[in-house]
């Protein structure tokens, strides 16, 4: 993925939820979608449960756009979690209760350097995981792909996680501290 | 302050979705309470993220109509503001376990299982089993061995064991290697949420003949 990619999904993302733009829709869709279907079908759906979920998937993202927070996760990250819920439903597996998220109203813009910084450490982080050993990568695919269960999945990830969690920290305090 | 926090196992299990949903109930209530493991959590998700956009296109291309079908879909629907969500509000229950309790800490049914000790089961499916606990201060868990992984997370009170103290937020991860005697602290009622893979061993305070009416 090319560096400006990140920002990129970002603005189309705004333009959605900001304008309503479809045309920003439809080259999220572009890159998304085909995404979206191959890793539901990677999580045992079939070609046409796949391709309908998708859908689903692509709407949610239409609908939710102004609840993407892009101080603390890539379009890429936050279309996972919602291709992840989709899935969970599509294969009927166990509810996954969430933490109740923190409440960010629209005085709550989020700063446009940790934006640029968290973009930046997203593509960084899918850089380092293409680059882990074929064993170590595969795993974590498997696990993301829901193929592994909690037991099976090694104690030591040796993901490089430590720069972007600490990212996403300074942007939660940064939200905590606007909303005290 | 919180010092005893969730595993990275526990988080990159909860963030692909494959948990059973009482260890996803201990989890969110945990995050909920801690921003370390929330920004954690996040960081979870964007191995996620990373995984989905490196994922080749399906081999099997989305249909020709697929993106009009959308289109289509999203005409007719709004996008949705933020806004605040109804909350229950408990200074005990995140709300996470409110949803489960189905209100703040007076609506829990409590029964009891002997010493004064109570607990209450969540409704969750699956393999695992969920329970909100009520200690009275000074007054012991049950010393009690484990088969499987067991979270205990405390919500009001606090615990030790023979090597720690567990505060409120803090999470306890055991398992099967693990035996211990958790004894509530003097001062306050400890309130917890424990969460089982399989029943629980007592040993001491209760009697066997009682592990039945436990459910688990």
């Amino acid at each position: 993925m090319k560096p400006k990619d990140g920002t990129r999904w970002v603005f189309l993302l705004q333009k959605i939820a900001e304008k309503r733009d479809t045309e920003a829709f439809a080259e999220l869709f572009g890159h998304f979608a085909p995404r979206v279907k191959a890793f539901l079908m990677k999580s045992g759906a079939d070609h046409a449960l796949a391709e309908e979920c998708t859908q689903d998937v692509m709407v949610t993202v239409w609908s939710k756009a102004a609840q993407f927070d892009p101080s603390r996760a890539s379009a890429a990250t936050w279309i996972f979690t919602i291709a992840r819920n989709r899935r969970i439903d599509m294969l009927r597996r166990d509810r996954r209760p969430e933490p109740e998220d923190l409440f960010w109203g629209p005085e709550e813009e989020p700063d446009q350097l940790d934006v640029l910084a968290l973009q930046q450490e997203s593509d960084q982080l899918g850089a380092a995981i293409a680059g882990l050993p074929d064993k170590q990568r595969i795993m974590i695919e498997r696990a993301y792909f829901g193929e592994l269960s909690h037991s099976e999945i090694a104690e030591e990830t040796g993901l490089p996680l430590g720069t972007i969690k600490s990212r996403i920290r300074l942007a939660l305090d940064r939200l905590r501290h606007n909303l005290s | 302050m919180i010092i005893h926090h969730l595993s990275d196992k526990l988080l990159m299990a909860y963030s692909a979705g494959t948990l059973p949903e009482a260890f996803s109930l201990a989890v969110a209530a945990h995050v909920e309470l801690c921003d370390e493991c929330r920004a954690r959590l996040a960081s979870f998700d964007a191995v996620g993220g990373a995984v989905l956009n490196a994922t080749e296109p399906a081999s099997v291309p989305l249909s020709g109509g697929a993106l009009t079908a959308t289109l289509a879909r999203i005409k007719s629907t709004a996008p949705v503001a933020r806004s605040r969500p109804a909350r229950i509000s408990d200074a005990v229950l995140p709300e996470a376990l409110a949803k489960y309790v189905g209100g703040g800490t007076e609506a829990i049914k409590w029964r009891s299982i002997g010493n004064g000790v109570r607990q209450a089961i969540l409704p969750t499916s699956g393999t695992a089993t969920a329970r909100l606990l009520y200690i009275p201060a000074g007054m012991a868990v049950p010393d009690h061995g484990h088969q499987g992984l067991e979270l205990t997370m405390v919500l009001q009170g606090a615990f030790a064991d023979d090597d720690d103290r567990f505060a409120r937020g803090d999470i306890e991860i055991a398992d099967d290697a693990v035996e211990h005697q958790p004894v509530a602290e003097a001062g306050a009622d400890c309130i917890c949420l424990a969460v089982t893979e399989a029943p629980l061993k007592f040993r001491d305070l209760l009697p066997r003949l009682a592990q039945p009416f436990l459910r688990i």
